[in-house]
């Protein structure tokens, strides 16, 4: 190549420059896979909390992660997400981002959400500012000393309070709402940030029946555009919302699969069935 | 008794939350009008009225009421950063003392030949310790602009270093007091020594003008008091303002849930650090005010204990209010003022006393107090004339209680 093809190859106009290109918000979903989670192991003092995990997660699926106490799900969701270090394996969101080298504030700016297993919104703040601080935005000190609600902005707030029923305690501090209203806060703050990935750890817990059917309606409405995955116990819920379900034990992959096959998988009935045998006896005893 | 979690800010009262009412921008307003006119009558009773008038105010009081307000700006420098962001800075006092040291090391050097050894180039104590030349820090410390940058830029750089190495390895909460607890001890150790070239145990005094204009004469007194208030009312609006902002909420969101926070793409350690320095700048403003009014900067400034007491100011008046802040810093500095004048060996004895009664019947300090009177005030009074701010603000309250 000559020097002059060079500096035209350099200078084209219909290309930006690749160190310029912003690698870290594109997702590259092009396999029609969205998370790549390859022999993942984490200890916490010699225990193994996740032991050689295989899951991947296609774009726009609706996932359920279910599994006993212990099982390691939590963990999971936190070595996603920057939280946990883990001692092998790979995490990757898309084909080319790989989840490990980042901290926790950029794995959120990528489009990954996540809702805690225990409710926390800022109980300082009113909900409309919950809702504020959690928009998809400039997340940079010099933006935030700045930064003014647009119309998209506010009508966007304006839509998940509509969505999330919060709209009458808008101006309510969030520590003052219910125990469910504030996992719907939390939902919505989620719903704000607009994320390609969410991950969420119990959303039922504490609901009431009404609630944990809206909350099934909103999730299974939130997949297809973005991608879901759910940890769950109560079973109605995930038999509800699921159409793959991913069975965890002891840090590793159980089984896979439909809830009817899942149900029916000898491993799972094994374990399940040998527990809860266990707990029966426990109890009458 | 009394549990230690709370001054740490883990789980601390919603006071934060009345910032996006109107509430803020009206105690603001208030704290500024205060402030102005207190500062003009004050002025005007000490220049124009003679002595013989019952409404004169002595340069003694003056110069006692700018004292008062370097330290109610100390005392908003650690409210920004324990009461809205929790961090429970236990070394504020360095860079306070690190400012007074700038602003000290200026006047030194306007002494000039004035000094008792007539050396028109040293200091006394350089001249007392057989010193043949200035050390470098001292060059250029002559003029005024340039001490002014040092005495800001050395306790904001400070800080910036301080804050990056403890923010960034998420130390929180008392290990990061103890830290700057040791920050402030090693600060006066290393003061204390007359190699250092800071005049050691004696600090910098004697000193005789600022820009040319004697100390010792009533204008420049006065002067220097007003400068000081104008500079609490500017620090206060600029905090008010960044309070305020998105920027001011993410603080607070920290302050609550520093790891949520991170899950929602804040970084919070540059957070942190920033408002670390910010608040190390205010606090070497004030010490930069407060040397020439009270003519001495010695290392005692950096003794640990001066750093806590500032703590109890902030907790007395109320954390996570600005104002609240002033006001603690001037009703205990007034106290001290008085009881040290009766009883001067139980200051301190008063001052846990007073702690302990405050925490105990006023968890929230004299501005809590305040905001509930003012609640139960508008209770009473229904939801009057005042409009949506108030609205809003009975509406939390009602909610939660
Ligand atoms: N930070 C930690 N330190 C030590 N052990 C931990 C830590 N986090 C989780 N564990 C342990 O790892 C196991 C998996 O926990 P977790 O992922 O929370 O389970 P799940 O969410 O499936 O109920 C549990 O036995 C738990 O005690
Ligand atoms: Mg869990």
């Amino acid at each position: 190549m000559t020097v002059l093809d060079a500096t035209r190859e350099m200078f084209r106009r219909d290309q930006v420059w690749p160190f310029l290109v912003d690698e870290s918000s594109a997702v590259d979903v092009s396999h029609n896979m969205i998370l790549y989670v390859e022999g993942l192991s984490v200890s916490f003092d010699g225990f193994k909390a996740l032991n050689d995990l295989n899951l991947y997660v296609k774009d726009g699926e609706l996932r359920c992660l279910i599994g006993a106490n212990g099982a390691g799900k939590t963990t999971l969701m936190d070595v996603i997400t920057g939280k946990t270090q883990c001692d092998q394996g790979s995490v990757y969101f898309g084909q080319t981002i790989n989840l490990l080298q980042r901290s926790e504030p950029e794995i959120a700016q990528l489009g990954i959400g996540r809702k805690f297993q225990k409710p926390t919104v800022f109980e300082a703040h009113t909900v409309f500012d919950n809702l504020e601080l959690s928009l998809k935005a400039d997340k940079g000190i010099w933006y935030t000393l700045r930064a003014s609600l647009s119309s998209e902005d506010i009508d966007r707030i304006d839509d998940v309070l509509e969505l999330i029923g919060l709209k009458e305690q808008r101006f309510m501090q969030a520590g003052a709402l219910s125990h469910g209203q504030k996992q719907w806060l939390e939902i919505g703050m989620l719903l704000a940030s607009d994320p390609r990935l969410l991950l969420i750890d119990e959303p039922v817990a504490g609901m009431t029946a009404q609630e944990t059917e809206r909350t099934a309606e909103l999730l299974t409405s939130l997949a297809g555009d973005r991608t879901v995955i759910v940890v769950e116990h109560d079973m109605e819920f995930v038999r509800s919302i699921a159409r793959t379900v991913t069975v965890l034990h002891q840090g590793t992959v159980l089984a896979e699969g439909t809830m009817d096959e899942v149900q029916n998988n000898r491993d799972v009935i094994e374990v399940y069935l040998g527990e809860e045998a266990g707990e029966e006896a426990g109890e009458t005893a | 008794m009394i549990s230690l979690k709370g001054l740490f800010g883990e789980k601390s009262a919603p006071t934060a939350g009345s910032l996006t009412s109107g509430f803020t921008s009206r105690t603001t307003a208030i704290v500024v009008v205060v402030l102005f006119a207190t500062t003009i009558l004050a002025s005007a009773a000490n220049l124009w009225l003679s002595p013989d008038s019952p409404l004169y105010v002595s340069t003694y009081t003056i110069t006692l009421l700018g004292k008062y307000l370097c330290y109610a700006l100390l005392a908003l420098a650690v409210d920004i950063v324990w009461g809205y962001c929790g961090v429970l800075s236990l070394g504020h006092a360095a860079f306070f003392a690190l400012g007074g040291y700038g602003m000290g090391m200026y006047l030194m050097r306007q002494i000039g030949d004035r000094g008792v050894y007539g050396n028109p180039e040293l200091p006394d104590f350089m001249v007392f310790l057989n010193w043949e030349s200035l050390p470098w820090y001292w060059l250029g410390m002559d003029q005024f602009w340039f001490a002014m940058l040092i005495a800001l830029a050395v306790p904001g750089l400070l800080a910036f270093v301080f804050g990056w190495l403890a923010f960034r390895s998420r130390v929180t909460g008392v290990y990061l007091s103890i830290m700057t607890q040791a920050l402030t001890y090693a600060l006066m150790l290393a003061f204390f020594r007359n190699e250092m070239g800071f005049g050691g145990n004696n600090g910098l005094t004697d000193f005789k003008d600022i820009l040319g204009f004697s100390l010792q004469s009533d204008n420049v007194r006065v002067a220097l008091f007003a400068i000081t208030a104008l500079m609490l009312m500017l620090a206060y609006v600029l905090s008010h303002f960044i309070m305020c902002s998105r920027f001011g909420r993410v603080i607070v969101s920290i302050r609550d849930g520093e790891a949520r926070a991170r899950f929602m793409g804040y970084r919070t350690e540059r957070f942190k650090v920033w408002l670390f320095v910010y608040s190390a700048l205010l606090a070497a403003v004030a010490g930069a005010l407060y040397v020439p009014q009270v003519g001495i900067i010695n290392p005692g400034e950096f003794s640990p204990i001066n750093s806590i007491e500032v703590v109890v100011w902030v907790a007395l008046g109320g954390r996570g209010t600005l104002y609240g802040a002033i006001i603690g810093a001037i009703l205990v500095n007034y106290a001290k003022t008085r009881f040290t004048a009766i009883m001067p060996d139980g200051w301190l004895f008063a001052l846990g006393a007073l702690f302990v009664l405050v925490t105990v019947f006023l968890p929230k300090g004299i501005a809590g107090f305040i905001e509930q009177r003012v609640e139960a005030m508008r209770g009473d009074s229904g939801s009057g004339g005042d409009g949506g701010s108030s609205h809003k603000q009975q509406n939390a309250e009602g909610a939660s209680a």
